[in-house]
């Protein structure tokens, strides 16, 4: 499903160049749940922005599908991310203007559903993330745990290929982040969602089928639970 | 850009965003939208319905609708009994009056002057007469009389003399001119016209704001006509009122299809304006509309800066946005369907506004300026002019900022970098 080949991403600030990720190649099979950890710094979160098409990597490819992604323009790509890909992020991302309910079923109404099947397709989702009571309620008025389902509902309710989590669980209590953990495993085994995932913290990352170590810019150890 | 999908998302956006956004900010935004419309129609609107005003006064006050008055070579309109006739058999004709007019000295104070080396206190004037009932009705001059009465049809002797004609009302010097003093109604002056004098006393004094009669001095016609011998009844203008609706252009084309313009000049009312005020016109709509796009600029600028600030603060939902999918047209759309909201809602209020209050208000009570009483000019069709500059200026000035936001990486927009 994802392959990567020798990825490297870099920034410049004025004279000096920052290697993050170091040349990079993995391999993510559909159906997979995956985890990447690694100390603060590391470049996880890079390596996610790269392979989620968020961001542009200095060199190195990035298949989907067999597909090539980096020589695709700004707008094949956010068409891309649109209907094959799904974010969770760590503050949620939610539109503070937009209710539970609306921020879910914008991405449908974007892929041109009719708005019966779009608004159909959102309530089944937030159901399916325990918000059912919660629909007309905005941002402002749920709690983290709250708002990271919905965010989790929006991501999934098109179904998408790959579904990209960003330290989902950094800001929740644990409660609310083993309810999240719960999700994505539930989605994982009952619906073969393809995950990846980066966290630090080894109680969650047990949840995945296989994580990968990263260390300066480098995968430096990959086990399997 | 502005496929269906894309306007249908920005419109899910742009609704919600104005829906929920604080309603103070809103009502801000508005506001600043209805003073721009205002601005834009009203501040021209003035400086053209003060010319306006003058030349609207020149009609009703003085020429009327049509002006036949004696040709340029000529001391009286030849055969004027008969030019009266044609006039008033048109069915076009409300009322007309017919005035004689002839240039003269009004003298006052003669009575306490006590040397012949004193300068007197004489002043050149035009004496016109008019037959006081007929004048009333076409130009409601009764309704000028500041101090003392108007004529009644009787009134030998008597006379109403122009506002301008007295020192307390025009109080200035010119080398050439210098008004009487001590004047009020009951006073005697004496009127002087092709040597013939004659002691007449002040009935009245008229402000009519309209030169032509503010500086002259009004009496009986019959009276007027044995002072200057004019037996024959040939008059010098006829003012011709017209009835609701008719078009003074093709009572004028009639007239000069009868030949009256062989014996008279025959102009429409804006003919017969004086060319200074016909300039100023012109003069001040330009002044205007420089003073109108300097309030477009503002308030482009204002706009420009609301939704920029709007969206370099929502800068990383827009990111999210993006991330999540939704095309940066669709973002754009949406700034600009609110930059529309609000153009929209500033627009309709101040039409409200100008047509519901302003426009009616100083049309019932014109603006009290010395030489003519302004009134608010704003036609229809320039209103709906400006209201689409201000339409497409704000649409612009929308979606330029929101454009320069939603360009920006994806990926810096959500984590805040720059």
């Amino acid at each position: 499903m994802i392959e990567i080949k020798n990825l490297k991403k870099s920034f410049k600030d004025g004279e000096s160049t920052t290697e993050v990720l170091k040349g990079i190649d993995f391999t993510a099979k559909t159906g997979e749940f995956i985890a990447i950890m690694g100390r603060s710094g590391a470049g996880k979160s890079t390596l996610l922005y790269q392979m989620s098409l968020l961001d542009e990597p200095t060199s190195g490819e990035i298949f989907i599908d067999g597909k090539n992604m980096v020589p695709l323009s700004i707008d094949e790509k956010t068409a891309f991310r649109l209907s094959e890909l799904g974010y969770v992020f760590q503050d949620y991302a939610l539109l503070p203007e937009l209710t539970a309910l609306e921020n879910v079923v914008l991405p449908l109404l974007m892929q041109n559903f009719s708005e019966k099947i779009a608004y159909e397709k959102a309530i089944e989702h937030l159901t399916l993330v325990g918000l059912e009571k919660r629909l007309n309620n905005l941002p402002g008025q749920l709690s983290g745990g709250e708002q990271q389902r919905v965010s989790i509902a929006r991501a999934i309710a098109h179904e998408p290929k790959i579904l990209f989590a960003d330290e989902p669980t950094a800001n929740l209590d644990n409660e609310s982040s083993r309810i999240i953990m719960n999700i994505f495993k539930k989605l994982h085994s009952e619906e073969g969602q393809t995950i990846v995932m980066v966290t630090h913290e080894t109680e969650f990352s047990k949840f995945a089928q296989r994580i990968i170590h990263l260390d300066d810019g480098k995968i430096v150890g990959e086990e399997k639970n | 850009m502005f496929s269906t999908l894309n306007i249908r998302i920005g419109f899910f956006l742009a609704k919600r965003q104005i829906k929920r956004t604080s309603p103070w900010t809103t009502i801000l935004i508005i506001f600043v939208m209805v003073f721009t419309f205002i601005n834009l129609v009203v501040i021209s609107g003035i400086l053209v319905g003060l010319i306006q005003g003058a030349v609207n006064a020149v009609r009703e006050h003085y020429t009327s609708d049509v002006f036949v008055s004696k040709l340029n070579n000529k001391t009286y309109i030849e055969n004027s009994p008969e030019v009266i006739r044609i006039i008033k058999s048109l069915p076009q004709v409300e009322v007309v009056s017919a005035r004689y007019s002839e240039g003269g000295t009004l003298e006052a104070n003669y009575k306490t002057r006590k040397s012949e080396k004193d300068k007197p206190n004489i002043t050149q004037t035009t004496v016109i007469g008019v037959d006081p009932t007929a004048e009333d009705k076409i130009t409601n001059l009764s309704k000028f009389v500041i101090e003392g009465e108007y004529l009644a049809p009787g009134d030998y002797d008597q006379i109403l003399i122009g506002a301008f004609l007295d020192k307390k009302y025009l109080d200035v010097d010119y080398p050439s001119f210098s008004p009487l003093d001590n004047i009020k109604p009951g006073v005697k002056v004496r009127m002087s016209i092709g040597g013939i004098e004659r002691e007449v006393t002040v009935k009245g004094i008229i402000k009519a704001k309209v030169d032509q009669l503010d500086m002259s001095a009004i009496m009986i016609d019959s009276q007027l006509r044995s002072m200057i011998g004019r037996n024959d009844y040939n008059v010098d203008e006829i003012s011709v009122k017209l009835k609701k609706g008719a078009d003074p252009i093709i009572v004028r084309d009639i007239l000069k299809r009868n030949g009256v313009d062989k014996i008279a000049k025959v102009q429409t009312f804006y003919e017969a304006m004086p060319k200074m005020i016909q300039d100023m016109v012109d003069t001040f709509d330009l002044l205007g509309n420089i003073l109108s796009s300097i309030g477009l600029v503002v308030a482009s600028i204002t706009i420009f800066i609301v939704i920029f600030i709007n969206a370099i603060t929502r800068r990383k939902f827009i990111g999210i946005l993006k991330g999540i999918g939704i095309s940066a047209q669709a973002i754009e759309i949406s700034y600009i369907m609110q930059s529309f909201f609000y153009a929209l809602c500033g627009s309709v209020i101040g039409v409200i506004f100008l047509y519901g209050f302003l426009e009616p208000f100083i049309t019932a009570h014109p603006i009290d300026f010395t030489f003519a009483d302004g009134i608010l000019v704003a036609p229809v069709g320039g209103t709906i002019f400006r209201i689409v500059l201000l339409m497409v200026t704000t649409i612009i000035a929308g979606f330029v900022p929101a454009r320069l936001v939603v360009r920006k990486n994806t990926l810096d927009s959500i984590l805040g970098r720059n």
